[in-house]
């Protein structure tokens, strides 16, 4: 942490950079956020450690409408996000410094806090344990116990944009704990189940939301300076909560509009306070899409066209769902 | 005393493209080929130009069935709008299925400006098959249906 | 404040005898903005149309629903209305209570109810209507024909006479296509090249008329009034300006091995030729693939011979690019190829040949300098079978389901010449129908028959056998009721035409439709049977279907005097109903860039007030004269910013809402 501390103020010293965007300690060990900083005494603040979850790319959108350039630290999984935005117009690269960090999984707060650790104060990965120091002393979990969901499925260590990385190696690829999951097996057992009770999973997951909009804000790929269900092209303003329909609307639709540019960052699930499996609808669309068009990583590159801005003469028909068997 | 009418009447809305399914059921009124009045059509230039959202809208607002109909692939109007239309009705129904609804509320049929016998056939086939479903009461939204 | 007005068409018993008019007139009189409701028995007619202009003025309407026949029928006609008493055409919209209901429905209740649904939808939709008004785009006054046969020839020379440029892009070295390759022609028997010759020296002639020979059409883009195109004219490797025409060169090439295109590959050309001895121009090309020069580096004999010098063998394609107010395709056909027909022996022996093989054996210029001869053994044959239907009709995939039209006829030409010229062949024609539906075709046929002797049996060939210096055919006689096995020296094949294979290229190109046998589509069979539904693509010969020559020269006429027409005008007026892009709402994410098909849309730095915040943004921008209004891009942008005027959005909504209501 403290050589990404030493870089940024070199880099806002000799004036190739106007601002940092990372993470800045929040009130708990457990909850830092992410943050701008101008001044070199103000990055006294920084902080980078597993529980920094937060993607930063999307910030830059923001970032690239100031002075200057802006450096940012990027995981990996955060690179494909900013790539991705890249595609879209969305970023200006040449007003960002990008310095990737090295990333072993990030964590989510509650389960170290269920596993009966308590005081947060900072934590490190060490293999397959996560230590926690605590103002009780340091203390000790399994770090798959701890990990993220998305992290256990992690596509990779590999940052496919930079200006340098710090921390992590060019190409790498091993997941955070040398075994990268099946991202797909969620869904291939929602997909095993029937009908009936798929429509009850997602009404007992979907009628738990909220329409905070949590999800729509994190989203590196939900980037409208306007949404759909916030403007009145769609009718479809003021409707939160209105009734049963309009959150499974809001789902889909957020899914179908995001569906060939999703990174599967996770951000989404990550940050719904309701706790719901969100991310599970970005990647059914993924899986479809890999396996009726072939395998496509949106934010791999910056050229590529999306899935759902492409075609071609032998694409299957829609007819193909109830083939596989859907149907009731 | 009102008698209450338990018949099932559903409500299904045919999205059908200007140029080719359009003229498919004006083809099939001319030849008098007969399907269910459930069926109502929304004229829309090109498949391509029907909006998730609007086949959601129609779920919520109650209708039991969606059919979306255009050129037959290679045969657009507009040259590639069924492309995009094919791959974007794709991933929405497999969504849908995903979710728990019938997949058997939603299709896509291509039906070509000459196809009068294929577009009443269709029709008759997708009511059926939501005759089969029943109501849809996975995804209505009940404050919405009169 | 809305008024809308709701007029119900009787259409005489065609929708009255199924919808309860008075009903549908009641409840349209309901629906919330209504201000006025009323029926006629004919709405389309001249009187009511005059009630709709009057209830205009009168009630001072902002829209008009129409229930009636398909928008497709009516709907401008009631746009036209609706302008004349001083109301936006497209605040009309049409509900199609007759095609999409009372026709279809026997139940008065049912179709009364969907008909009163039908109706609350358009209500619904025009209630959101805005006012559009149609923008216009220049004309250019140049066609371009893509086919120098004798349909593009015709188109050519009919628009050229006009007053209009045109050009030609034939993809051979010479124009003239099938026809010259024809002997006689059917009913008149008078020769193909003498009726074909004088055209093309006219369209070479004719000042309006640039022909680019040896030259294909590689990118078109644009639209109706103003397309641009890049031709690719491919290296003839001869100086089109310096060369004389003499032939020396082709006399004097040592390769002498590539096969004959223009004579159905049935003898061998030099490697640097011009197609036939008429060709326009008359300027050889060298083929690249069998030269030697070419193929060693070695030899450049022509050169030497050249006295003209014109033989360049450094020549690159060159592409032209020239802009056109309207396309005419006339690509042609060709014989389709008979590799799954092994029953009638195509491959297996040289005698069996196909019908344009034929004409070229029977043509004073071609491979036999006119005699009847076996291309196995050159001699004079004593028996000939001939067989219909080779691909066409054909029920299975192999070959054609649609009849190919000109083989009846061209056969009982080939029988009745050979007879006359060598009365001692025995001619024999099996068929499934003699077709001869046309002008003294009939009695043409009966002259086969009966003056001329042919025996016409009805019946299909199963099989055909070479056997030692023989054919052996086997069919059956239908009216006889009996199998026939006769030997015979040489079988005739009449295969079945089909669309010139690089039709689909261009089709894809032009973004004009064509059907599953690669013809190309008209915008309609009956009524616009030369123009294809892409706004400024006309249709000539049998890339449309199959014709014979008169037909096609009259279809090839029909679609020069639609290019007149349209070049004609200075301006277009182009159709509203284009897509717009919400210059807040956009991201500028490119999305919907990458599905038009028109690259209508482009990307501009703007500067924007959105609510009080000054910035620079990066929007899509819509051109409305390429915009043809397919909505794909709405459909593709995530934020909504992107919306299709008169099919927008919250009006496609409204209907859905209307319907499931």
């Amino acid at each position: 942490m403290q050589e990404l501390i030493t870089r940024a103020k070199e880099l806002l010293a000799d004036g190739t950079v106007s601002r940092v965007l990372g993470w800045k300690k929040g009130d708990m060990g457990w909850d830092p956020e992410p943050a701008y900083f101008e001044k070199e005494e103000e990055l006294e603040n920084f902080v980078y450690n597993p529980f920094c979850g937060a993607n930063l790319s999307k910030y830059l959108i923001a970032a690239g409408k100031l002075e200057g350039t802006t450096l940012v630290f990027l995981k990996p999984c955060d690179t494909y996000s900013f790539n991705q935005l890249i595609k879209e117009h969305r970023v200006k690269r040449e007003k960002t410094y990008i310095i990737g960090v090295g990333c072993h999984g990030t964590l989510k707060a509650e389960k170290v806090r269920d596993a009966g650790i308590k005081g947060i104060e900072d934590a490190v990965i060490d293999g397959d344990t996560l230590k926690v120091k605590t103002i009780y002393g340091a203390k000790e979990m399994p770090l798959m116990d701890a990990l993220l969901e998305r992290c256990k499925v992690c596509k990779g260590r590999t940052h496919v944009i930079y200006d340098e990385l710090i921390g992590a190696e060019e190409g790498e690829e091993a997941g955070p704990v040398g075994l990268a999951g099946d991202r797909f097996a969620k869904v291939e057992e929602l997909e095993a189940m029937s009908p009936k009770e798929r429509f009850a999973f997602w009404q007992g997951e979907l009628s738990k939301c909220i329409r905070c909009n949590a999800c729509r804000n994190v989203c590196p790929a939900c980037s409208c300076l306007k949404c759909v269900f916030d403007s009145n092209q769609f009718d479809s303003n003021q409707k939160a909560n209105a009734d049963t329909f309009e959150e499974q609307m809001f789902h889909i639709i957020r899914a179908f509009h995001v569906a060939g540019r999703c990174t599967d960052c996770g951000e989404c699930s990550r940050v719904c306070p309701q706790g719901i499996p969100l991310q599970l609808l970005n990647r059914k669309f993924i899986k479809d899409i890999n396996t009726f068009y072939g395998e496509y990583q949106a934010g791999a590159d910056t050229e590529s066209r999306a899935p759902l801005t492409d075609f071609t003469f032998e694409d299957v028909e829609p007819g193909i769902v109830g083939e596989r068997g859907g149907g009731r | 005393m009102q008698v209450e009418n338990t018949e099932f009447r559903p409500k299904i809305v045919a999205f059908c493209c200007n140029w080719c399914s359009y003229a498919g059921a004006d083809l099939a009124g001319s030849s008098r080929l007969a399907y269910p009045a459930d069926v109502k059509i929304i004229r829309v230039p090109c498949s391509c130009r029907v909006n998730p959202m609007f086949i959601l809208r129609a779920f919520q607002r109650g209708a039991d069935g969606v059919i979306l109909c255009g050129c037959h692939p290679g045969d657009c109007h507009y040259t590639t709008g069924n492309y995009y239309t094919r791959r974007r009705m794709t991933l929405l129904f497999s969504m849908l299925d995903y979710l728990g609804v019938e997949n058997g509320r939603t299709r896509v049929e291509w039906v070509s400006a000459a196809e009068g016998v294929k577009f009443s056939t269709t029709m008759n086939e997708f009511v059926a098959k939501i005759h089969e479903l029943g109501e849809n009461v996975r995804l209505e939204d009940l404050r919405c249906k009169n | 404040m809305h008024r809308i007005g709701v007029f119900v068409c009787h259409c005489g018993t065609n929708i009255a005898a199924t919808v309860d008019i008075d009903r549908v007139v009641a409840a349209a009189a309901k629906e919330p903005g209504v201000v006025h409701a009323e029926d006629y028995q004919y709405m389309c007619s001249e009187a009511g149309q005059l009630k709709v202009r009057e209830a205009i003025k009168e009630k001072q309407l902002t829209g008009i629903v129409v229930c009636s026949c398909s928008p497709r029928m009516h709907e401008n006609t009631f746009r036209q209305a609706a302008q004349r008493a001083g109301l936006n055409p497209y605040m009309v919209e049409i509900a199609n209570i007759r095609e999409h209901c009372s026709w279809i429905h026997k139940d008065i209740e049912e179709a009364t109810e969907k008909a009163i649904i039908l109706a609350r939808a358009a209500i619904a939709k025009v209630m959101l209507n805005a006012p559009l008004t149609a923008g216009t785009s220049r004309v250019v006054k140049r066609a371009l024909v893509i086919g120098g046969g004798i349909a593009g020839i015709q188109t050519a020379l009919d628009i050229a006479e006009a007053g209009y440029k045109v050009d030609i892009v034939e993809k051979t070295p010479s124009i003239g296509g099938r026809m010259s390759q024809l002997d006689k022609t059917f009913p008149t028997l008078d020769c193909s090249a003498c009726i074909l010759t004088p055209k093309m020296v006219e369209a070479a002639a004719h000042e309006n008329i640039t022909i680019y020979t040896y030259s294909e059409v590689e990118k078109v883009t644009g639209f109706v009034g103003d397309f641009h195109v890049d031709i690719r004219k491919k290296a003839r490797s001869v100086d089109m300006s310096k060369c004389t025409g003499c032939g020396v060169c082709q006399e004097k090439c040592p390769s002498k091995k590539a096969p004959n295109e223009f004579n159905r590959g049935l003898d061998k050309r030099s490697a640097i030729y011009t197609p036939f001895a008429q060709a326009i121009p008359n300027v050889p090309v060298i083929d690249r693939e069998h030269c030697i020069k070419f193929k060693t580096g070695k030899c450049g004999i022509c050169a030497k011979v050249c006295q003209a010098g014109a033989i360049d063998y450094e020549q690159k394609d060159e592409i032209i690019t020239e802009n056109y107010g309207a396309i005419v395709v006339a690509t042609g056909f060709d014989t389709i190829k008979l590799d799954k027909y092994d029953e009638y022996a195509y491959n297996q022996s040289p005698d069996v040949i196909t019908s344009l093989e034929l004409e070229r054996i029977m043509n004073a210029a071609g491979p036999t300098k006119g005699h009847l001869e076996r291309m196995s053994d050159h001699k004079a044959p004593k028996s000939m079978v001939f067989i219909q239907c080779v691909g066409s009709r054909c029920a299975d995939s192999r070959g054609k389901s649609y009849c190919s039209k000109i083989c009846c006829m061209y056969t009982a030409k080939h029988a009745m010449l050979i007879r006359d010229k060598y009365p001692d062949v025995d001619v024999t024609v099996f068929y499934i129908d003699v077709r001869t539906p046309g002008k003294n075709f009939d009695e043409f046929y009966r002259r086969a028959v009966e003056e001329y002797g042919v025996h016409y049996i009805k019946g299909q060939v199963g099989k055909v056998a070479p056997q030692g210096d023989k054919l052996l055919v086997q069919g059956v006689d239908l009216l006889d009721n009996k199998r026939i096995l006769m030997e015979t020296d040489m079988v005739v094949l009449a295969t079945a035409i089909e669309p010139n294979p690089d039709v689909r290229k261009i089709a894809t190109m032009l973004t004009a439709s064509i059907d599953t046998n690669n013809f190309l589509t008209e915008s309609h069979a009956k009524l616009r049977p030369v123009e294809s539904p892409t706004a400024g693509i006309f249709l000539s010969g049998v890339c449309q279907g199959p014709k014979d020559i008169p037909e096609t020269v009259a279809q090839a006429g029909a679609a020069a005097v639609k290019v007149i027409g349209l070049l004609a005008k200075d301006h277009l007026v182009t159709n509203p109903c284009v897509a717009k892009s919400d210059t807040l709402l956009c991201n500028g994410c490119s999305s919907c860039e990458k599905v038009c098909p028109y690259g209508a849309i482009s990307y501009e730095e703007r500067e924007v007030n959105d609510h009080g915040i000054r910035e620079t943004r990066r929007v899509a921008v819509v051109n409305s004269a390429l915009c043809q209004g397919c909505g794909a891009c709405t459909v593709a942008c995530p934020s909504g910013a992107m919306d299709l005027q008169g099919f927008s959005n919250r009006q496609i909504l409204a209907e859905v809402d209307a319907i499931c209501r």
